[in-house]
C-alpha cells in the first residue's frame, strides 16, 4: 500500500462496545436516531444505494403485526469478499445495527441469509448471535436472530428473491411495486439491508452523523469497504473514502500497466484507462464528471487481458445465473453471449455488436430486477471501449 | 373519489379505482397492450414483459399488467422506446421458440406467431437458441403433448396447473438459459400427477402444450366401408363449438353440429346426454342405498359423502391426492363410458353390426376424456368401449378440414336410440349442473314431488361461486323411504380442483358432513373443459353457462328418470338401476396412485 490513498478505520476498527451503544441509543427517540441515519446520508452498500435511514423509517411507518429485519449476507457479486471479512471480524457490529433497526420499526425477528459458500463463518456467528441475545434480554428487546442458509443462486442476493428463497420457494425476484418495507418477508414490512450498511450504523450510533457525513463527497457520504482484485500487487479488503477519482485508485493499486477497471463487479462498468482521470467512484449524483456506484468490487485489468474474454465470463456467468423467468434477462444475456461468440468467429459482421447494444439497453430499461437491468452495464461500457477486441 | 386515480394514457384522461393496474386503465379506454404471460383467470406474474409501457419522466419502462396506477401518471404505450423494447422483446421469446409455423397444430391459433407478424420480426432477428438446446417431445400421454422448444416460459401453464388446479405437476425447474417447464424429476406427463384435465392447453399461448390428436384416426375410420362409426357428442360441447368456427360466445349450436357430424360421414349421431341422464339414474341410486345403508341400517361400511365420478380429471386427481377417500367416489362411469359400453353392446345388438365393426367416438369439451378411454377398465363391452376421444376443437377443425359452412348449416336431430336426452343432462355441461340434475331427480323419487324449487330451477347450485353448499330438507316423503323423513340432504358442488382440494381435506379431516358433492375438475364444469375452444375467460364462460341453462329450459323433458329412452332401456336391457347388466357395464373401480 502506497502513500496517497487514506485507508479508513472505522468499520474494522476493534471496537466492542456494542452493550453501550445499544443502551444509548434505545434512550433516544425513534424519530431522533432515525434523523441521525437520514441526516449522515448512509446508503445501502449492496450497490443500490437506498439511503438507510429513509428505508427504516417507511418500516416504521408500515402497520403490521409482523415485522422483519433481515441482513444481507448472500454476497455473489464476482470480486465482491467485503462482507465476509466484515462478519468474520466485526459480527457484533452488524448485529447491533440489526437489533437497533428491529428496535425502531418493531421486528421481533431477525435473519442473516448467509452465501452458503460462507457455511464456515455460521459457529461462530452464532456464538455471538447467543451472546447478543442475552443481551437484548437484558436491555428488554424482544428480538431473535436466526442465520438462514442460501443455496448457492446468485439471484437470491436480489432482495424480493431472497424473500422467496427464505419462504422455501425458487429464487425468483418478485414485481415492485410493493417494496419490502411494505411486504417482503412472507408479505410483511421487512427492512433488507447489506451487511456493510448495518456495520456503518455501529459507526453512525456511536461517533454521530456529522463525523460520517464529514467523509466522502456530495451524495456519496462516508467510506466504503472496497474489494481489491485482478491485476494489483495489493489484492484484498480496503476502507477508502467515497469520492476518490480511478485515477488515484490505479495510482496506488494497480500494476502500473492498468488498461481498465470494473468497478462494481460483473453487473458494474467497466472503466478504460482514458477514462481514469474523469471518473469517481461514488453514487450517481451531481458531480462532476463520471461518478460510479458501487457494492464495493474493483477489478483491475492489464494490458495481458482480453476484454473479450473477460467479457464472455461474465455473460458466462449471468447467462448461468439469470433466475429466467424474464425475457429479457433469460434470453438477452444468452444472445449476447453467442452474439459476440458469432462476431468473433466471423459469424455476424461486426456490425451485429450494434445490434448486440440495442438488445442490452433493452435489457436495461425492460428486465424485471436489477439483474437483467445491469447486464448493460459490463456489456455495453466493454463492447463501447475495447470494440477492436471484440472482433479481431 | 378519494378512492379514484387519475392518470393519462396516451394523452386520454382515464379515471380508475386505486389498485388497478396499467392494462386495466388502459383496457378502460380501448387501448389495447399486447401482453402474452398475462391471463385473466391467473395471478399476476409480469415475466414477458411484452406489456411494457413508458411513464413520462421514468428511465426504465414499466410492466403494465403488473404495475398499480399512480395519481398524475402519463403513460405512453406507444413512444419510440416501447416499440423498440418491446420489438426486441418479441424477437427474443421467437429466437427460443422452435418457430416452424406452418407445421405447427397451433398455427393461426399462436399468441405468439401473432405478435410477431404484428411487429415484423424479419429476417434479422437473434440467433435462432432451439438449435442450441437438445429438446424432446412428450408425447406419451394420451391427452397433452408437451414440446419444451415451443415454451416461451410465460409459466401461464405453471401458474394454472398450481393457481386453478393445485396439482403443480408442471413446475418450473432449473435456472438462466436452462431454466424450463418440467415435471417431477422432468419424468413424462403420463407417469406423474398430470390429471389430463387440459386447462394449461387451454391457456398455453404458443404450441407447446396442446390436446393429442386422433383427427387421422377418425378420418380413416369415417371412409372405411367396413366401419359403422358412431358419434357421442357431450353436453358442454354444443354451447361451445361455435366459438371455434366464428361465432360469438354462448351459441347453442346443436342442431348445426348434429348437421355437421351427419356431413362428415358419421353412420349414428348420438348423444352423450342420453347417458347423463342414466348416469342420474345410477349415482341418484347410489346416493339413496347409500342412504339407506348408513341412515337406516347403520351400516359404517358404507361411505358417505358420495362423490361424483363423471369429470375424469377429478377421478385421477383423487386417485393421486386422497386416495383413502376413493369409496366415497361414485362407481357409476362417466356418460362417455357407460355410452362407449352400451354402444358395443345393446345398441350394437339394436343395428345388428358386430361391435368389432363399431368405431366409438365422442367429441368432449376435455382432454381428460382421452385417458378416461384408455383406461384399461373401460373395455366393458369385450372391446375398447370408446376408441377416439377428440375434443371440441379438433371437431371445429375437422368441420373446417370438410369445407362446410357451418353457419350457414341446418338444423338437424339426433339418431334415435340413445339420442334423447333431458334438460338434466344438458345441464351436466355447467358446474352444479349434475347436482340439480340428481336431485330434481332423488327428491322426486323420495317424496314423489317434483323439487321444491321454481321452474325446476335449483338456482342454489347453480353459478360460478368456487365452493357452494346447499342443503335441502326432505319432508312427507313416501313410505319406502321413511327413514329419509326431515333429513336435510346437505350438498356441495366445488369447480376446478384447488376448491375440490380444499373440500375433499374437509372431508378427510371429518369437518365437513355433506352427503353429496358434486366435483368437476375445470373451472366452471366441462364447459369450461380443457378441450374447448381458445381462449377462456370468466366473461367467457359465464356466457356459455347461460347457453346451457336456456338450452335446459328449452327441452321439453326436464327430469332425466323422464327420458323414455332412458326408461326404455331399462325394461329392455338394464332390467333395475344398480342391476346386474349395470354393474358389468356401468360401474368401475379406481386405483390408488402415486403422490408425485
Amino acid at each position: 500500500m502506497k502513500k496517497n490513498l487514506q485507508r479508513l478505520d472505522l468499520i474494522f476498527k476493534n471496537e466492542h462496545d456494542s452493550e453501550a451503544i445499544l443502551k444509548k441509543t434505545f434512550g433516544r427517540t425513534d424519530d431522533d436516531v432515525i434523523n441521525d441515519l437520514i441526516s449522515s446520508g448512509l446508503k445501502g452498500r449492496g450497490g443500490a444505494g437506498f439511503p438507510t435511514g429513509l428505508k427504516w423509517k417507511l418500516a416504521a411507518e408500515t402497520q403490521s403485526d409482523e415485522k422483519f429485519v433481515i441482513c444481507n449476507a448472500d454476497e455473489g457479486e464476482p470480486g465482491t469478499f467485503k462482507d465476509r471479512e466484515i462478519l468474520s471480524s466485526v459480527p457484533h457490529k452488524v448485529l447491533s445495527g440489526m437489533a437497533v433497526c428491529a428496535k425502531i420499526i418493531g421486528a421481533k425477528k431477525g435473519y442473516i441469509y448467509l452465501r452458503s459458500e460462507y457455511n464456515f463463518l455460521k459457529p461462530q456467528l452464532l456464538r455471538v448471535i447467543d451472546e447478543f441475545h442475552d443481551l437484548f434480554d437484558s436491555l428488554n428487546l424482544d428480538f431473535r436472530v436466526e442465520i438462514f442458509m442460501g443455496s448457492g443462486a446468485y439471484i437470491c442476493g436480489e432482495e424480493s428473491a431472497l424473500f422467496e428463497s427464505m419462504e422455501g420457494k425458487r429464487g425468483e425476484p418478485r414485481n415492485k411495486p410493493p417494496f419490502p418495507t411494505d411486504s417482503g418477508y412472507k408479505n410483511k414490512p421487512t427492512v433488507i439491508n447489506n451487511v456493510e450498511t448495518l456495520a456503518h450504523t455501529y459507526s453512525i450510533l456511536k461517533y454521530g452523523a456529522d463525523k460520517f457525513k464529514d467523509l466522502g463527497i456530495q451524495d456519496s457520504r462516508g467510506s466504503k469497504v472496497f474489494s481489491v482484485s485482478g491485476d494489483t500487487p495489493a489484492p484484498g479488503i480496503y476502507e477508502l473514502e467515497f469520492g476518490m477519482s480511478l485515477q488515484k485508485f490505479v495510482d496506488d493499486f494497480g500494476d502500473g500497466d492498468s488498461k481498465a477497471v470494473q468497478v462494481g463487479g460483473a453487473s458494474g462498468f467497466c472503466v478504460p484507462r482514458k477514462r481514469f482521470n474523469k471518473t469517481v467512484i461514488g453514487y450517481q449524483g451531481k458531480l462532476r464528471g463520471t461518478s460510479l456506484p458501487t457494492g464495493g468490487s474493483m477489478m483491475i485489468f492489464n494490458s495481458s487481458r482480453s476484454m473479450y474474454n473477460v467479457l464472455h465470463n461474465y455473460l458466462d456467468f449471468f447467462v448461468e445465473e439469470s433466475c429466467g423467468q424474464c425475457t429479457p434477462c433469460r434470453v438477452g444475456t444468452q444472445q449476447l453471449l453467442l452474439g459476440i461468440q458469432a462476431v468473433k468467429k466471423g459469424e455476424q459482421p461486426s456490425s451485429y455488436l450494434n445490434k448486440l447494444l440495442d438488445l442490452a439497453e433493452a435489457m436495461r430499461v425492460t428486465a424485471k430486477c436489477g439483474l437483467g437491468q445491469s447486464v448493460a452495464n459490463s456489456f455495453s461500457s466493454i463492447v463501447e471501449n475495447f470494440k477492436e477486441e471484440m472482433i479481431y | 373519489m378519494s378512492d379514484k386515480i387519475n392518470l393519462k394514457i396516451d394523452n386520454i384522461a382515464v379515471s380508475i379505482k386505486s389498485g388497478a393496474t396499467i392494462l386495466e386503465a388502459a383496457k378502460k379506454v380501448n387501448i389495447r397492450i399486447p401482453t402474452l404471460c398475462y391471463h385473466e383467470d391467473l395471478c399476476v406474474a409480469g415475466n414477458c414483459r411484452v406489456c411494457v409501457v413508458e411513464q413520462v419522466g421514468s428511465d426504465r419502462l414499466l410492466p403494465a399488467c403488473a404495475m398499480p396506477v399512480n395519481e398524475g401518471m402519463e403513460i405512453n404505450t406507444n413512444s419510440m422506446k416501447v416499440r423498440n423494447a418491446r420489438k426486441q422483446i418479441v424477437e427474443l421469446l421467437v429466437s427460443e421458440h422452435r418457430a416452424d409455423c406452418t407445421r405447427c397444430y397451433k398455427n393461426g391459433k399462436c399468441e405468439l406467431q401473432e405478435l410477431s407478424s404484428e411487429y415484423i420480426v424479419g429476417e434479422n432477428g437473434f440467433i435462432d437458441l432451439v438449435a442450441h438446446k437438445g429438446y424432446t417431445i412428450d408425447n406419451f400421454s394420451p391427452s397433452i403433448i408437451k414440446d419444451d422448444s415451443k415454451c416461451i416460459r410465460c409459466q401461464r401453464c405453471v401458474r394454472t396447473c398450481d393457481q386453478l388446479q393445485s396439482i403443480s405437476a408442471l413446475t418450473v425447474a432449473h435456472k438462466g438459459e436452462h431454466m424450463k417447464v418440467s415435471s417431477f424429476f422432468d419424468k413424462p406427463m403420463f407417469e406423474v400427477v398430470c390429471t389430463n384435465c387440459g386447462q394449461c392447453v387451454n391457456r398455453c399461448p404458443t404450441g407447446a402444450l396442446t390436446e393429442k390428436t386422433y383427427l387421422d384416426e377418425v378420418w380413416s375410420a369415417l371412409n372405411s366401408d367396413t366401419k359403422h362409426t358412431v358419434v357421442q357428442t357431450a353436453p358442454a360441447v354444443r354451447i361451445a363449438l361455435g366459438e371455434a368456427l366464428g361465432m360469438p360466445p354462448g351459441e347453442i349450436v346443436t342442431g348445426k353440429m348434429v348437421s355437421a357430424l351427419r356431413r362428415l360421414g358419421f353412420n349414428s349421431v348420438l348423444d352423450t346426454d342420453f347417458t347423463a341422464d342414466l348416469t342420474i339414474i345410477e349415482e341418484g341410486n347410489e346416493l339413496l342405498q347409500r342412504l339407506k345403508k348408513v341412515v337406516k341400517e347403520k351400516d359404517d361400511s358404507v361411505k358417505l359423502p358420495l362423490t361424483t365420478s363423471c369429470s375424469p380429471g377429478w377421478v385421477k386427481f383423487i386417485e393421486h391426492a386422497f386416495p383413502e377417500l376413493l369409496p366415497n367416489v361414485s362407481t357409476a362411469k362417466s356418460p362417455q363410458q357407460m355410452f362407449g359400453a352400451l354402444v358395443k353392446t345393446f345398441y350394437a345388438k339394436k343395428i345388428e353390426v358386430k361391435p368389432e365393426n363399431i368405431v366409438s367416438v365422442s367429441i368432449m369439451p376435455c382432454t381428460a376424456k382421452k385417458y378416461e378411454a384408455d383406461r384399461p377398465e373401460m373395455r366393458s363391452s369385450g372391446f375398447k368401449d370408446v376408441d377416439y376421444v377428440l375434443t371440441t376443437r379438433e371437431l371445429a377443425l375437422m368441420i373446417k378440414q370438410a369445407g362446410i359452412d357451418f353457419a350457414s348449416l341446418p338444423d338437424d336431430e339426433y339418431d334415435s336410440i340413445m339420442g334423447e336426452s333431458s334438460g338434466a343432462a344438458v345441464i351436466f355441461g355447467a358446474t352444479g349442473g349434475v347436482m340439480e340434475a340428481a336431485l330434481r331427480t332423488a327428491y322426486e323419487v323420495v317424496t314423489g314431488r317434483e323439487v321444491p324449487f321454481d321452474g325446476l330451477n335449483i338456482l342454489p347450485v347453480r353459478g360460478m361461486e368456487n365452493i357452494r353448499a346447499v342443503s335441502i330438507k326432505i319432508e312427507n316423503v313416501l313410505p319406502e323411504w321413511d327413514f329419509l323423513e326431515g333429513v336435510e340432504l346437505k350438498t356441495c358442488v366445488a369447480h376446478g380442483l384447488s376448491n375440490a382440494k380444499q373440500v375433499m381435506e374437509a372431508v378427510r379431516d371429518g369437518k365437513a358432513d355433506y352427503h353429496f358433492i358434486e366435483i368437476m375438475a375445470c373451472p366452471g364444469g366441462c364447459l369450461g373443459g380443457g378441450g374447448q375452444p381458445i381462449p377462456t375467460s370468466p366473461a367467457i364462460r359465464k356466457k356459455r353457462s347461460e347457453a346451457i341453462y336456456n338450452e335446459d329450459e328449452l327441452k321439453p323433458i326436464r327430469k332425466s328418470h323422464e327420458n323414455p329412452e332412458v326408461i326404455h332401456l331399462y325394461e329392455e336391457f338394464l332390467k333395475e338401476p344398480l342391476g346386474e347388466v349395470s354393474h358389468q357395464l356401468l360401474h368401475t373401480h379406481y386405483t390408488e396412485r402415486n403422490r408425485y
